[in-house]
């Protein structure tokens, strides 16, 4: 209950979170005086130009000053946040804005599971040490890692709010979506787009290691895809 | 249609000897070539899937609200919707997808184009009918059986298309995926019907507009509202038609094999989304103009002031009409589109913004200074300026692509969405009907239960409404049946418990409205000619008009629309028809020549 009315975001745990919160709050306090602003002018001239017998409105139709100024501002206004949120655009998902240095992965949305794809000890995918584990996403911390999502079926959308990243996994196509984790702990990824009867339940859980722990998880998995 | 002929009848009962009336009720009521008698058959046919649109809505919002609970009266439903009461998730995703299908295009459209497109313009640019009155009967009775058609999903094994209003491919394509394979159909072949009527509506909208208008009836005298359905009548003829081919390659994925949208076979899913969103927004636009037209006059005639900046408020309506086209992509930023195409969409997303902005100052500019009568449809008037604020404010955090990563998708778009589509488009409706139900009706709505009925739903709205912003501010995705299989949103439920129960409020509200529309309309007060003292030539003849309008003289018109508080008058107004200002104060109730 305590999200009621805060216009606060959530907390988060990827480097993104820098890179989109305060294009948020940018955006929170310039919309927040245009809004109050006219919302005002609004209340004020209708409580002062409330009808009142024996008067008549001021005959006037309009100012071609105050066109051009209004006008002229809010045009500078939009664009200065445009050019302002450009940079973040690029980073996260321009196609060059993916680190060389990423830990890949292969994330198959299919109706109702993530089957993500790790690449082993030796880092690579396509190597006989990859392995798939439904349901779970294991990244180490401070890491950049890279997803291909790919879809079996319907359109399916990767979603983990608490890195700020979403991107539809579209079936046909190869689609890189990268994040770097800052904080250890448990996250959850949902699908955010439409995909089917279970749609709602299309959840997976989010672990963020230490580097040593991821390297452990990996190593343990290896072994047991290796018994069976 | 029984209803139809008591509302009119005492018309006919005047004015049966003067003008050669021998059509029989078929002709005059329910096959009528009338465009007063078609808008108000719009009228009914809308506010119908008004009511079953809402109805869905409430059957999410309980589920939203009390997932696993039974919905009450959820026995009663087949077995294939509920499960001991409680709703199916077969059930939600059709509810999701026919609300936004019957509220968009069977409900918001028809009421802006098809009611007052039909009803205001030949009237109000001084004209006796359309330009083509039988293609107008055609585009209502193209619009009937494509509703129905909607409809018989609910009906038919597999129940009514689920895959969301966009219809996003592959899922809606194929019936594997959905589990819906008849109504996915039904979908697609009802708005290839609907697309249609539009299409036969909007043409005849642009040629009447453009030939009919009354001798002195230059474009810069048209009223706003003119001006906003004759812009939005060429969006709809260059959009609806992109819709219509998106909706037949879909058709075509779905029964005989082909593949547009299916990659399995070489087909591509983003095409529908691009096909889908190069109709859609301009879409969003039509569903707004015309509210932004209606609501100008209104607000001027509350205001009894000329509207600010006319000029403006017409540049700003076109430039709307042009933008509108070049903004598609900011629905697909997160679909796997050229991420360099997003920075493209972005910019002109934002620019967008600049001839809503002229038009909210300009709302502001005409009430200010003014003399403001607070009657019901200027109540609704001024709630569509404040509400289109805040939806359009929230757009701007959307069209931020890289905030957009965040809330794509989350109730935060679903909050913006219903700012501008009830706040905006559904305030300007109650304004427009109750402004202008005098007129088609003859009779007054009673103003003391308009009152309740707008500040009840102004106050449930918001409650409905507001909070979605916060639960797409923690991330609460759209379309999800049961939120709270998702830890993080457990935590946000109670607002979800306060956001149900508010709709709930609001939906209920809406019924003093029905009842205020149905008794007003038998034991309504007699409306006279003018109830509102405006200047529009609608206002110069009977309540409701004759067949034909202005009988056998055509108005001549002096002035614009908006000449309020004007010093050649003593009045308050100036009626656009009067010859002489000055003289005018000799006929305070001028009749029309």
């Amino acid at each position: 209950m305590g999200n009621f009315l805060s216009w606060m975001l959530p907390p988060g745990a990827s480097t993104f979170v820098g890179d989109i919160d305060w294009i948020y709050y940018l955006i929170l306090v310039v919309t927040g005086i245009a809004f109050v602003l006219v919302e005002v002018a609004l209340i004020v001239f209708l409580v002062k130009y409330r009808k009142r017998p024996g008067r008549k409105a001021t005959y006037v139709h309009g100012s071609t000053r105050a066109e051009i100024i209004w006008t002229s501002v809010t045009a500078v206004v939009v664009v200065v946040i445009g050019v302002l949120s450009a940079p973040a655009w690029d980073k996260i998902k321009g196609r060059n804005g993916v680190p060389p240095d990423a830990m890949p992965i292969e994330v198959h949305a299919k109706q109702f599971e993530w089957n993500i794809t790790y690449p082993g000890a030796d880092g690579k995918l396509g190597t006989t040490d990859d392995f798939t584990v439904r349901g779970q996403l294991h990244v180490p911390v401070d890491r950049p890692t890279v997803a291909t999502l790919t879809s079996e079926d319907a359109i399916h959308s990767f979603f983990v709010p608490a890195f700020r990243i979403k991107q539809d996994a579209v079936p046909g196509m190869h689609i890189r979506v990268w994040f770097q984790p800052t904080k250890t702990g448990e996250y959850e990824l949902g699908c955010a787009e439409l995909c089917g009867l279970g749609h709602y339940r299309m959840r997976a859980v989010v672990t963020v290691h230490t580097q040593a722990d991821y390297d452990r998880w990996v190593a343990q998995q290896a072994h047991s895809v290796a018994q069976r | 249609m029984a209803t139809t002929a008591t509302g009119t009848s005492s018309y006919t009962a005047d004015h049966g000897h003067a003008h050669v009336d021998d059509r029989s009720f078929l002709r005059k009521y329910i096959f009528s070539t009338d465009h007063k008698i078609i808008g108000i058959q719009f009228l009914l046919m809308s506010l119908t899937f008004l009511l079953l649109g809402g109805t869905l809505a409430m059957v999410m919002r309980w589920q939203l609200g009390f997932p696993g609970k039974p919905l009450p009266g959820g026995t009663l439903l087949p077995e294939t919707y509920t499960n001991n009461g409680v709703v199916l998730p077969e059930f939600y995703n059709a509810a999701v997808t026919m609300h936004g299908t019957f509220m968009v295009f069977f409900a918001i459209m028809p009421l802006l184009v098809g009611v007052f497109g039909n009803y205001l313009i030949p009237l109000k640019i001084g004209a006796p009918d359309m330009a083509f009155p039988r293609i107008n009967m055609a585009s209502f009775w193209t619009a009937v059986p494509a509703g129905l058609l909607m409809l018989a999903g609910f009906f038919v094994e597999g129940g009514s298309a689920a895959a969301g209003w966009t219809s996003y491919a592959p899922l809606s394509a194929r019936s594997d995926l959905t589990g819906v394979h008849l109504g996915q159909i039904f979908w697609c072949l009802s708005l290839i019907i609907l697309g249609l009527s539009s299409i036969m509506g909007s043409f005849n909208y642009i040629t009447t507009v453009i030939n009919l208008r009354a001798p002195g009836m230059n474009w810069f005298r048209l009223p706003l509202s003119i001006w906003a359905l004759f812009v939005t009548a060429c969006l709809v003829l260059l959009a609806i038609p992109v819709l219509s081919g998106a909706a037949i390659l879909l058709l075509f994925d779905q029964t005989i094999g082909t593949h547009f949208f299916d990659p399995v076979a070489g087909g591509q899913p983003l095409l529908w989304q691009h096909l889908f969103w190069f109709f859609g927004h301009p879409e969003v636009y039509i569903l707004i103009l015309p509210g932004m037209g209606m609501a100008s006059d209104i607000i001027a005639n509350g205001a009894r002031k000329p509207i600010f900046g006319y000029s403006s408020m017409v540049l700003a309506i076109i430039a709307i009409g042009f933008l509108g086209w070049g903004v598609w992509g900011h629905h697909m930023f997160q679909s796997g589109m050229n991420p360099t195409l997003g920075t493209t969409f972005m910019i002109s997303t934002l620019l967008i913004a600049v001839p809503s902005a002229i038009k909210t100052f300009n709302w502001l500019g005409t009430i200010w200074q003014g003399n403001i009568t607070f009657h019901v449809p200027m109540l609704h008037a001024l709630a569509f300026v404040s509400m289109f604020v805040i939806g359009g404010l929230s757009g701007v955090f959307m069209a931020a692509s890289p905030f957009d990563i965040y809330i794509h998708d989350t109730y935060f778009i679903v909050a913006h969405l219903h700012y501008v589509l009830f706040g905006g488009s559904l305030f300007a409706i109650f304004a427009a009907v109750t402004y202008w139900y005098p007129k088609m009706f003859g009779r007054m709505m009673n103003p003391f239960w308009g009152k309740v009925h707008f500040w009840l739903t102004l106050v449930f709205y918001n409650c409905t409404f507001f909070p979605m912003h916060q639960l797409g501010l923690h991330g609460h995705m759209r379309r999800i049946y049961d939120p709270t299989q998702y830890a993080f949103l457990r935590e946000v439920q109670p607002v979800n418990v306060f956001i149900s129960i508010s709709a709930f409020c609001l939906f209920a509200t809406q019924f003093i409205f029905a009842a205020n529309f149905i008794v007003s309309w038998f034991k309504g007060e007699k409306a006279p000619m003018n109830p509102w003292l405006d200047n529009g030539l609608e206002w110069t003849v009977a309540s409701p008009p004759p067949h034909g309008n202005f009988g056998a003289t055509v108005p001549t018109v002096y002035r614009g629309p908006y000449e309020y508080s004007s010093p050649h008058s003593d009045q308050d107004y100036l009626p656009q028809n009067l010859p002489m200002p000055g003289a005018a104060s000799a006929h305070p109730q001028p009749a029309g020549d």
